[in-house]
């Protein structure tokens, strides 16, 4: 099936079976590897892009379903070579070790930030539910979305933890 | 992993997508797909033709039709979360569609999904059952209503007949006195993933006393149930703590328990009981 869409801000056409996953349309035929697959079934998350302004599982949804639909990816988050604020969070507050899960924890966070500009520590850690890192880094990408919401607000960051004397 | 070849169809009326159910007796609808799709990656289900409900203007909505709020077959669980009708009429089934799945599915999946689905696991099925709703079936010969109560038939088997699409679940309107409230114990602890087990109740209270109760399980046995036996204990006593004690203790009567491999029986028939109680005890502080 023929379907168009946009990704990234640019339009792009494919012919597509009906079983080709959106993750596959952006990996194999888009070469947009930054959208990883992980656990296949739905539940980690790190497959998660933006679909109309909203964060879904791209493994969990068939290309067909994006036809007309408007896509980001963790490609399309920076401009002009400015890490979006939850790429710098990430960046600034250790919020990766292996860095599997971060391209879908990011697109997490941004529609997290972009529904609730201040979010508490309890509403980021639900918000990000449907986000597995098996290194289990949670405790800094907490921090890492905490630095970005400030940014995005205009405010300073919270010092990171390692500078904070116990 | 991905499914297995099937043919797809988005028809943009519903007349459409009905009639290609008609005419496929291997057909399946999908709205969000966020129990389908799964399902058809581990190649547990394969169906020849997908119909692709999620195109059709006009089913996307929550509306006041008079005595009661529809729920179109598109509403997803973030929508039925976080809107006002539901919340006023439903809080229930509010609160249930906010605990199901995670940002990401909520966001996808819809509400008439995860009933159609009839998950024993999942949680809009028992809000649904506590609040009385009503499921509206279409097919290409026309429209029936379901009671709740008549619609879970068995382990993810609905009343849904293979060319009936669920278009619409109607809510009654929430009347004086009325409350409800769903409780769940999640898989990941909490309230996230799906349920190990739950409970929504419904009651209406009337001169300090219960007049009228509904309390349904899920997660426990075969199906998402209700409880008769607790609604019966809890109507005519003055809903205080000690008589949603003894009425949460008949949780079991008339209930299939299961073991599956989030608990076993034992524990299964514990949750009930405690999730019985707090349900009853939420919607009695809803009044």
């Amino acid at each position: 099936m023929e379907i168009t869409l946009k990704v990234n801000r640019r339009e792009v056409s494919a012919d597509v079976e009906p079983r080709t996953l959106l993750v596959h349309l952006l990996r194999e035929r888009l070469r947009l590897t930054g959208t990883h697959v992980g656990c296949e079934t739905g539940y980690c998350g790190a497959c998660t892009v933006h679909v109309n302004g909203t964060a879904v599982k791209s493994c969990t949804m068939l290309a067909v379903q994006a036809d007309g639909a408007d896509i980001t990816t963790i490609e399309g988050l920076a401009s002009n070579g400015d890490l979006h604020p939850v790429q710098e969070g990430f960046w600034e507050r250790h919020g990766l070790q292996c860095g599997y899960c971060t391209p879908g924890m990011i697109m997490s966070a941004v529609a997290l930030l972009d529904a609730n500009s201040n979010p508490s520590e309890d509403e980021i850690r639900h918000g990000l539910e449907g986000n597995l890192c098996r290194c289990t880094g949670y405790h800094n990408i907490v921090r890492a979305v905490e630095y970005a919401g400030a940014k995005m607000r205009g405010e300073e960051p919270p010092p990171p933890d390692w500078e904070v004397s116990a | 992993m991905f499914p297995r070849q099937f043919d797809y169809v988005a028809p943009t009326s519903l007349d459409e997508a009905l009639q290609a159910l008609a005419d496929n007796p291997n057909a399946k609808v999908m709205s969000g797909g966020m129990s389908l799709i799964p399902l058809m990656k581990l190649r547990l289900f394969s169906p020849q033709l997908v119909v692709d409900i999620g195109r059709i203007p006009g089913l996307d909505g929550i509306s006041d039709d008079g005595d009661h709020i529809a729920v179109g077959a598109l509403v997803r669980h973030a929508q039925t979360a976080s809107d006002p009708l539901v919340a006023a009429n439903a809080a229930a089934l509010a609160q249930a569609a906010a605990w199901t799945g995670d940002a990401q599915v909520r966001n996808r999946g819809t509400t008439c999904g995860a009933l159609a689905h009839a998950d024993i696991a999942a949680d809009q099925p028992a809000g649904a059952l506590a609040c009385g709703a009503t499921m509206v079936a279409r097919s290409a010969s026309g429209s029936r209503e379901i009671a709740a109560a008549d619609f879970f038939v068995d382990t993810l088997t609905s009343a849904l007949n293979d060319d009936e699409i669920l278009v619409e679940v109607r809510l009654p309107k929430a009347g004086a006195g009325e409350g409800s409230a769903y409780d769940k114990l999640g898989r990941r602890g909490g309230h996230s993933d799906y349920a190990v087990a739950g409970a929504a109740a419904w009651v209406r209270k009337a001169n300090g006393t219960v007049a009228e109760a509904r309390v349904a399980l899920t997660g426990v046995g075969s199906k998402p149930t209700l409880a008769p036996a607790v609604a019966a204990a809890i109507v005519g006593t003055d809903g205080s703590a000690d008589a949603v004690v003894a009425a949460a203790e008949h949780a079991l009567e008339g209930v299939t328990v299961l073991e599956d491999l989030y608990g076993s029986e034992e524990y299964k028939a514990h949750l009930a009981k405690v999730y019985a109680r707090r349900a009853l005890t939420s919607a009695l502080d809803a009044v």
